[in-house]
This record gives structure tokens, C-alpha cells and sequence, in this order.
């Protein structure tokens, strides 16, 4: 078989391979049991103690929500502060400006979301001070956010009827020092073995081999990207991101960053098994999960190895694939398996440029985000998830004329209705964006931040709201978004698209735990069956068509048959 | 959230200290032991056109045009390595294709030898970053008859140095096979 595609193959194996064991260590984190890195304890009972959080105390639904939000608000001030003065603030080697109020509201809200749309560029825009102490910091405690709320809904779906539903510091220590912390530090150090640099010397001045004198970028780089994939951040230090070749050196660091990225959202779903000592149940979900993924992936890369039939008209080589923003040392194939990876869960970097991929393949990149639930970002990809579930238990009770339950819980009117409007919100603000952007700005031929004509540069509009509302942070980069309009009107989307998703599972999952646990009976619906699992993915498909069919229609659809 | 406002500002300061301050001191120290040229990125000497000794970085591509070397991919930056990027441009918009055909005729002018159904596709488009450091090997063996000739030196020869620089797959089973253009065109310049 061809090494390219060995290649892929790796990736995906190795992250398995990898997710199970971790995905118990993460459960045994979450239940407080004995671990290797216990010897943590200390310094967190001390930072604790230092701030004055008792995180013994067990908290309700509504209080673990309340802390979150406190704490994301504090962060938020912090960004916005660090961001409007870093051109007056030391450890800026490069003499990098300052952010405009709009751009730094944009950078602020996008890192604290996990979402990292970025409408600056690393080499110009950030200093190593906003890089290191606001955007590097946000990558950490944003991705300990959601891996947090997630161990507060394990804790209520478990047999029992209770309105304790654990200690959000506790979690979202525990995920930053036991987690994120000491993985981030193996892969910078695997990344630095590599090549990657890690310095505080800004830019270096070169004369290259025909004479030109070059200005290079350099920075702290490893440590950032190591945390950036870990969390499913996907902001790049440099602002071609993954593709740029000090962030990601070779095909050695193309694998670390791929399964760094995957690695998380993937052990978080073999942890609810450990968790609730419902192993099935994960692997239920893990196959929806990944029949979705294998569906969006498989054609892309078979798109992009066809390559651009436009070129190929014109009577090249073909046979690398469409190479148009894709880099020699990873191929193809292995952007391909990338750029969708990279959208099903909400990572949103790249090592290759969306933009050019061939019409379909963005339209699974879409696609991919619009459902965001294919393995989803840290902790909250089964917060999506879980939302799917508890609609699809409400249909096929009510198919199959039994109670709609879910783990011992009854689902009612008051859960069903949190679902749905968490599912139409994310619909609206995805396409009223567009539609607003269109209404506004259609027509009008002045317009020089639109970096392609007609059909494709719909999508380009399309894929920003898609990317902002599903907290990705990629993008179809043509589009020129750091304007007053695109980074306020992202910024509003991405903090909803944060938000929402996770206070209404939590809720869900709160108001459920409060309820009678009933045991399971002949009556029971099994929910961890692979009919169950059909029957998720059909909802999924079926909300997805009827949501974003008509959009995709007028963006990617209409230009694949502009030149077929 | 007055009860929990304190212990958020409290918090966060701690955690600024530990994951801004603490975490990116260590591994930046443990890069000054592991990493290549103290973490500040591989370098490559050589003596360029003006016979100056001056470096480059290994995975820094740069522009190459000149007939006397392996050019380099197409950068939508023209090798800016202050300033990456891509086209951006989408698969069906006219003057990128245009653009894509140009490319085309440059290269068959200045390789006359070699066919149009010949030219890897990579070399008329232009990478992600902007600063690809690698080229096929396909993309080197086009060149070869064109660079032999400019050089005055047999064919045979660069073929030897192309394959001699050709780096195969990870492990010889994982991903392209590619060659580093930097590396390629110094050992180049020192055949004789």
C-alpha cells in the first residue's frame, strides 16, 4: 500500500490505540482514585487553599454553571486588558502594535471559547507577551473548562438520584494539572527533538542562497503548539498555523500533532464507559462517532488525490492531488485526513488551506462543523452529543410506544425542549450570520475583503459562521475578516455557540439527576445497542440535512456543478 | 457570582503563574539541551552568490528562480518568513487559473525539454505556508536536463546528487517521500 495512506492509517490506530488506556486514566482522575501523578496533590490542595475554594464541597448544576461562567468572565477582562496594550507592554521583540478594541473583543472571546478564529496573523499581530500570558494561558484553562463541565455531566448521569454533582475547581484543576499539563510538556519536548523552536530572540535577519535578504519569525513556539492541539485550541503561533514549517517541521510532528489533537476527544469518550462502568455504551457512541467521521474523510481524500479538474485540463502531472495550499513534506493524503479531522473535532488548525481544497471537500469541512458532534472538542464534543441522544431516546420512545429513558432517568417535556432549542439556536446563528453578512454586503462590488468570486465566495462566508458558531477556529482564510462587521458579529456567534452548548446539557443532565432513578426492566429502551446507535445517526443526518442542506446548496453544491 | 468572583481572580492569577510563567520557563530550558541549535531552529551554512558564508534555516524555504538551481515551489508570499501564507484562491475562480496557466508556460519555457504532461502539478501551485522547504523528487528530476545545461556539467551527475538528497518516507513506510530544496541547491553549488 502506498506510504501515504500507511501514513493515515498510522494516525488513526496509534490515537485508538492510545485513547483507551488514557480515556481510563481520565475516568480515574474524575473519581478522585489513586494515580501516578498524585504526587500533584499537594500543590493543588495548596493553590486551593491560597484562594479560598473548599473543593471538597459538592455544588448543584446551577452553582458548577455560575463558578464556570465567574471565572470565564475574569479571563475575558484579562484578555481584553492584555490585548488593547500589548504594543506598550515589555516582551515584544517584534514592535507589534496593539489591537483595536473590535480585534482584540474578536482575539478575547475566540481564545476564551477554545474556538481560535484568528483575524490577526502570529507574525504581526500578537506579541510574545499576548502569545505566552493571554492566548497560550486562555488555550489551557478554556480546554480545562470543557473537560470540566463534562466530568460535572458524567457525574449526573450515574445511577442514583441526586442534585451533588461534584466541585467544578476540583475538575478543572485536576484536568490542567493531571491532564493537559503534563502532556502538553512530553509533546513540546517531543516537538523541540524535531526541530520546532523555542526561543525569545524575535526575528532573525538571513541572506538566502540567491542573495535576498529575508526576515525570519521565530518565538517561543513549541510550547504553544503542544497545549494548542492538546486543548483542541487549533490557534496557531504563526498565522499559517500547522502548515507553516517551524510549527510543524516534518512528518514526524505531523503524526504528534495529529493524535495530540484527536487524543483527548477520543479518550473522553472511552472515560464514560470507565466512568459509569458502561464500557457498550462508549463504544455505542465511538462507532456513530466515527461511521460519521469515516463518511466525511474517505471522499475528501479521495477528492483532493483526484486533484482540481480545472488543472487538470490544462494537461500537468496530476498525480500528487490538488497541491494548490497544501505543503510537499505531508501530501495530500494526510491534509486531507487533517482538514477533516481537524473540523469534527473543534481544533481548527490546519496544515493545509482550506480555501483551495475542491468544492465537495469544503463542503464536508462544513459539514463536519455543523454537526459537531463527530468526536467534538475537549469535553464538550459529548455535550453535543449527549443532546442528539436525548432526542433521539424521545423519538424512538415514542416510536416504539415506551418510555422515553435514558440511563434510569425519564425524559420529559421540560429536557426536550432545552435540546431542541440548543440544537435551532446553533442553526439560526449559523445561517442568520450569513444571511445577515449577504443581505448587508451583497452586491456590493467595492467590497475587498471577499477574496473569491461568486458560489465560492458564498462559502467563504458560510465556513466563517459555521467555524465561529461550532468553536473551530478554521477558516476559508481569502475572506479578509478583520473588519469592524466580521469581529463583532463572530465574536457574538462564538460566545453563544460556547455557551449555549454547554449550559443546556449540563442542565439536562442536572434536572435528570435530580430525578427517581427507575431500574432497568423488559420495558426498558437499551440505548446501547447498535439499533440505538442507527437510530442516533439517523437523527443527526436528518437535523443536519434539513438544517444546512439549503445553505451547502447555494455555497459548495452550486460550484461543483459549475465545473462538472 | 459576588461568592465566587474572588476565588476566579485568585485562581487565575495562579494559573498565569503556572501555565504562562512556570511551564513555558521549563520547557523552553529543556529545549536549550534537546533541540537543535538551542531551540532557535536548524540552521545550514553556506557561502552564497555574493561568496559571503551566511545560514539559512533547514525548514525555511526559500525562493529559488534562477536556472541554475532546483527552483522552488510557487509562494503566495514570495518566501516572506515574516509574513506566511496561502492563495487562498478557491479551485474554480478564473484568475487563478489563469494564474495556474501562466506558471505552466514559464516552466515549459525555461525546461524546453521536458513535456507538459510532465510537470507535477506541485510546482504551478503554490504551497500553504509559502515557505515550502521541500519539493518531490519528481519535481527535482523535471529539472535536471535544464540545470545541467546551465551549469555545464553532465546529467548524470545531478541525478546522482538528486537521489542522493531524496529523503525517503518516515520510518521508509509513512507519508511522501521529498527532497529539502536549501539542502539540495548548497550541495549543488559545491559540485564541480
Amino acid at each position: 500500500m502506498n506510504s501515504e495512506i500507511l501514513g493515515v492509517i498510522l494516525m488513526f490506530v496509534l490515537t485508538l490505540v492510545l485513547a483507551i488506556p488514557f480515556g481510563k486514566y481520565i475516568a480515574r482522575v474524575f473519581e478522585g482514585e489513586k494515580s501516578f501523578l498524585d504526587f500533584m496533590a499537594p500543590i493543588e490542595n495548596f493553590f486551593f487553599r491560597i484562594c479560598g475554594i473548599d473543593s471538597k464541597k459538592e455544588m448543584n448544576w446551577k452553582q458548577n454553571l455560575v463558578s464556570m461562567l465567574t471565572i470565564n468572565f475574569v479571563w475575558f477582562l484579562f484578555a481584553m486588558l492584555i490585548l488593547m496594550n500589548q504594543g506598550r507592554l515589555p516582551f515584544n521583540p517584534d514592535s507589534n502594535p496593539s489591537m483595536s478594541p473590535d480585534l482584540a473583543f474578536n482575539t478575547a472571546i475566540s481564545f476564551l471559547v477554545n474556538c481560535n478564529l484568528q483575524h490577526y496573523s502570529g507574525e504581526t499581530g500578537v506579541s510574545y507577551l499576548a502569545q505566552i500570558f493571554c492566548l497560550m494561558f486562555l488555550q489551557f484553562v478554556s480546554a480545562a473548562t470543557g473537560i470540566a463541565v463534562a466530568a460535572v455531566v458524567y457525574n449526573a448521569l450515574r445511577e442514583r438520584t441526586t442534585e451533588h454533582l461534584g466541585n467544578f475547581y476540583n475538575y478543572f484543576m485536576k484536568s490542567l494539572t493531571r491532564i493537559l499539563l503534563p502532556l502538553s510538556a512530553i509533546v513540546a519536548i517531543l516537538f523541540m527533538v524535531n526541530g520546532m523552536p523555542m526561543t525569545f530572540e524575535g526575528k532573525q535577519n538571513i541572506v538566502s542562497l540567491q542573495g535576498d535578504t529575508v526576515q525570519v519569525s521565530t518565538g517561543p513556539v513549541a510550547a504553544f503548539v503542544a497545549i494548542k492541539h492538546l486543548g483542541t485550541n487549533g490557534g496557531g503561533y504563526f498565522g499559517t498555523n500547522s502548515a507553516h514549517p517551524f510549527e510543524n517541521p516534518n512528518y514526524a510532528t505531523n503524526i504528534i500533532e495529529m493524535v495530540a489533537q484527536f487524543i483527548i476527544p477520543l479518550a473522553m469518550i472511552f472515560a464514560l464507559g470507565f466512568y459509569l462502568k458502561r464500557k457498550k455504551l462508549a463504544w455505542m457512541i465511538f462507532g456513530v462517532m466515527t461511521a460519521g467521521f469515516l463518511l466525511l474523510v474517505v471522499p475528501t481524500m479521495v477528492m483532493e488525490q483526484h486533484g482540481n479538474p480545472e488543472i487538470a485540463k490544462m494537461g500537468v502531472d496530476m498525480s500528487s492531488g490538488a497541491m494548490e495550499g497544501k505543503e510537499v513534506r505531508f501530501g495530500t493524503p494526510a491534509s486531507a485526513y487533517w482538514s477533516i479531522l481537524t473540523t469534527v473535532i473543534s481544533t481548527g488548525s490546519v496544515n493545509s488551506f482550506h480555501d483551495s481544497y475542491m468544492p465537495l471537500s469544503g463542503m464536508n469541512q462544513m459539514l463536519a462543523m455543523m454537526v459537531n458532534a463527530f468526536y467534538g472538542g475537549c469535553g464538550v464534543g459529548f455535550l453535543n452529543f449527549y443532546i442528539f441522544i436525548i432526542i433521539a431516546v424521545f423519538i424512538s420512545g415514542l416510536m416504539v410506544g415506551r418510555t422515553p429513558e435514558f440511563l434510569g432517568k425519564k425524559i420529559e417535556a421540560r429536557e426536550m425542549k432545552i435540546a431542541v432549542i440548543v440544537t435551532l439556536v446553533s442553526a439560526l446563528l449559523l445561517k442568520g450570520g450569513t444571511a445577515f453578512a449577504c443581505y448587508i454586503f451583497g452586491g456590493d462590488s467595492t467590497l475587498t475583503w471577499l477574496n473569491n468570486p461568486g458560489f465560492h465566495g458564498f462559502s467563504e462566508m458560510l465556513y466563517e459562521y459555521t467555524s465561529a458558531n461550532a468553536n473551530n477556529g478554521s477558516g476559508f482564510e481569502g475572506l479578509g475578516d478583520n473588519t469592524l462587521w466580521w469581529n463583532i458579529s463572530t465574536g457574538i456567534v462564538m460566545i453563544l455557540g460556547r455557551f449555549i452548548p454547554i449550559i443546556g446539557p449540563v442542565a439536562i443532565a442536572g434536572i435528570l439527576a435530580k430525578k427517581k432513578y427507575i431500574p432497568e426492566s423488559a420495558g426498558t429502551l437499551k440505548t446501547d445497542t447498535l439499533t440505538f446507535g442507527v437510530m442516533i445517526f439517523a437523527v443527526i443526518s436528518i437535523v443536519t440535512a434539513l438544517s444546512f442542506f439549503p445553505a451547502l446548496v447555494l455555497g459548495p453544491i452550486a460550484e461543483y456543478f459549475s465545473i462538472h | 457570582m459576588k461568592t465566587h468572583l474572588m476565588p476566579a481572580l485568585k485562581l487565575t492569577l495562579i494559573c498565569i503563574l503556572v501555565f504562562s510563567g512556570i511551564y513555558t520557563v521549563t520547557i523552553w530550558g529543556i529545549g536549550q539541551i534537546v533541540a537543535p541549535n538551542n531551540g532557535k531552529g536548524e540552521i545550514v551554512n553556506y557561502v552564497n552568490s555574493k561568496e559571503n558564508l551566511k545560514y539559512g534555516f533547514v525548514n525555511i524555504g526559500q525562493s529559488f528562480t534562477s536556472d541554475n538551481y532546483f527552483w522552488s515551489r510557487p509562494s503566495a508570499v514570495g518566501y516572506n518568513a515574516a509574513g506566511s501564507g496561502a492563495s487562498n484562491k478557491g479551485a474554480t475562480n478564473e484568475e487563478y487559473l489563469a494564474l495556474v496557466q501562466s506558471r505552466i508556460d514559464t516552466f515549459l519555457i525555461h525546461n524546453p525539454n521536458v513535456a507538459k504532461s510532465d510537470i507535477p502539478v506541485e510546482m504551478v501551485t503554490a504551497s500553504g505556508s509559502g515557505l515550502d522547504p521541500n519539493i518531490s523528487p519528481k519535481a527535482a528530476m523535471v529539472q535536471i536536463s535544464r540545470i545541467a545545461k546551465a551549469r555545464n556539467i553532465s546529467e548524470s551527475k545531478v541525478e546522482s546528487l538528486v537521489n542522493e538528497y531524496t529523503e525517503k518516507p518516515l520510518l521508509g513506510m509513512f507519508g511522501p517521500a521529498r527532497i529539502n530544496i536549501l539542502k539540495l541547491n548548497i550541495a549543488l553549488d559545491a559540485l564541480k
